[in-house]
């Protein structure tokens, strides 16, 4: 592992200056996925800036009935708070559906929707990623493709030499459920603070796949806002994975239904990005919200998606399994009449 | 680069100086010569490096030791007074939980922590309904050891253990 100097800064505005200062510097919060990208090399900062114990741990109420995470809250406190459990289960399902207990007590608030892909090729530092190494190509096109994206790609098959192609998929499950919520990022940055709608927070690859946020280097998440839900919303996660438990998603779906029979979709395993489903929202707007309808609307969202060949069969096999598993998701949250 | 700290490890205060690169597993077994905690894969992905941090299990092969400075660190060693057993692996032997044993203090750290986690009422991925309180029976309990893999494949003893060290009915 390449050296580093830690530094554990007084409190957060002197944080964002250390790091902004330095332009090799790192935020660190559970270290779930940094210190293992310390050690696989896949990270190799010259300063490690700890901000676990300064930002706040507490999980509040909003005026209006929303909630607050702190960003140092942990996956299991969250997953755990009767708040979140009754009025949100999109997203105490979406946590209990990612990693295990050890990494979830470890895990926090602001770190796990900044965690980055488990592409097996980012991971392997003897092969060439555009987004580890930008500018020296794509392993994954043509490769092992089973985990990789079918939303947001090129129409056409990427080049691998391209230095802007990127077919990686965000592993996180709480970020599905959290751009579904249409939750609020707050953000302290070198010029201030600023409110990021978290369906904007992650990017597709575009011409630089090295950036999986649009936060700037300096940039530090300081709590995640939970907007309140019309009083009777349903909401749900579900998770299709290779085996029970432990796993990153093949596909996921976080559904949240109002009263008035509208439904948020965001779909995980798919894209770049927690892939806010916009299209399929839009072709439901008006409409009463029956298994037909749903079954049209994922099929306009899904007719841009692009299957990835590879080896193992590549993963055209997300495609038709998007849609069932929209429909299994929505269908348990259908007053009772219209399922 | 190196840093002093101090941990309290299994109720003993000990200060070491570190560098920073330094996972608590290694400055536990390398530095402290406390060998209960194993390193498995070093990835966080095998669970056998789990100890109870600040009370709450985790891997000591994900926690840089210097990020940890002050914390209460206890190992399977330290879980019940020299020449006793705590109930988790008192179960564990009673059950036959093991073949190996190179997974086990991972696993025993790891069966501690889920029993509190029930007890706090915490819901797991297999949890029927959200709003009330779990029981602890086999599927609760697999999916919340699924982060402790065992290479004997003693599974089918550890679950039934970890359900009478938290006095399933």
């Amino acid at each position: 592992m390449k050296p580093f100097a830690y530094a554990r800064p007084g409190d957060v505005a002197e944080a964002v200056r250390d790091v902004a200062a330095e332009p090799n510097a790192v935020f660190l919060g559970g270290g779930t996925n940094l210190v293992d990208h310390l050690r696989l090399g896949v990270a190799r900062p010259d300063l490690v800036v700890d901000v676990r114990t300064l930002t706040s741990r507490e999980v509040t109420d909003l005026p209006g009935g929303g909630l607050r995470l702190g960003a140092a809250s942990t996956n299991s406190q969250v997953a755990a708070d009767p708040r979140v459990r009754e009025r949100y289960p999109v997203l105490a399902q979406a946590l209990l559906a990612g990693a295990t207990g050890q990494l979830r007590n470890m895990a926090t608030t602001a770190g796990n929707p900044l965690q980055r892909t488990r592409c097996v090729y980012f991971q392997d530092v003897t092969t060439p990623c555009n987004k580890r190494e930008p500018g020296s190509g794509c392993s994954a096109v043509g490769g092992y493709t089973r985990y990789h994206a079918v939303l947001g790609t090129p129409a056409a098959l990427p080049d691998p030499n391209a230095p802007e192609t990127c077919i990686a998929t965000h592993p996180s499950d709480m970020a599905v459920a959290l751009a579904a919520l249409d939750a609020q990022v707050q953000v302290l940055g070198p010029a201030g603070e600023r409110t990021v709608p978290f369906p904007e927070l992650h990017r597709l690859p575009g011409d630089d796949p090295s950036r999986d946020t649009v936060l700037e280097h300096g940039e530090l998440i300081t709590a995640i806002d939970l907007p309140a839900l019309p009083a009777g919303t349903r909401s749900a996660y579900r998770k299709v994975r290779d085996r029970a438990s432990y796993a990153f998603a093949l596909v996921s779906v976080a559904a949240v239904v109002t009263p008035d029979g509208e439904l948020r979709l965001a779909l995980g395993g798919v894209a770049h990005k927690p892939w806010r489903a916009t299209r399929a929202e839009e072709v439901l707007r008006g409409q009463q919200l029956t298994e037909d309808a749903v079954r049209a609307a994922v099929a306009a969202e899904l007719a841009a998606a692009q299957p990835q060949p590879g080896i193992d069969s590549g993963n055209g096999f997300k495609i038709p399994l998007v849609a069932r598993t929209v429909l299994a998701t929505v269908r348990g949250l259908l007053p009772e009449e219209q399922s | 680069m190196d840093a002093e700290i101090t941990l309290q490890v299994d109720g003993e205060a000990r200060r070491l100086t570190v560098d920073t690169r330094t996972s608590l597993l290694d400055a536990l077994r390398e530095r402290l010569g406390n060998t209960s905690p194993k390193k498995g894969c070093d990835h966080g992905q095998c669970g056998a490096c789990t100890i109870l941090l600040d009370g709450e299990r985790a891997l000591s092969c994900l926690a840089l030791a210097v990020a940890h400075d002050g914390a209460e660190v206890t190992t399977a060693d330290g879980l019940a007074p020299a020449g006793e057993l705590h109930p988790v692996q008192q179960a564990f032997l009673e059950q036959d939980a093991f073949q190996c044993g190179y997974c086990t203090p991972g696993q025993v750290c790891s069966a501690v922590g889920v029993i509190d986690e029930f007890e706090r009422g915490w819901p797991s991925h297999v949890t029927e309904d959200l709003t009330g309180r779990p029981e602890m029976t086999h599927d609760e309990v697999a999916e919340r050891m699924s982060g402790n893999l065992c290479r004997c494949a003693a599974y089918v003893n550890i679950t039934p253990a970890v359900q009478q060290a938290g006095g399933a009915r």
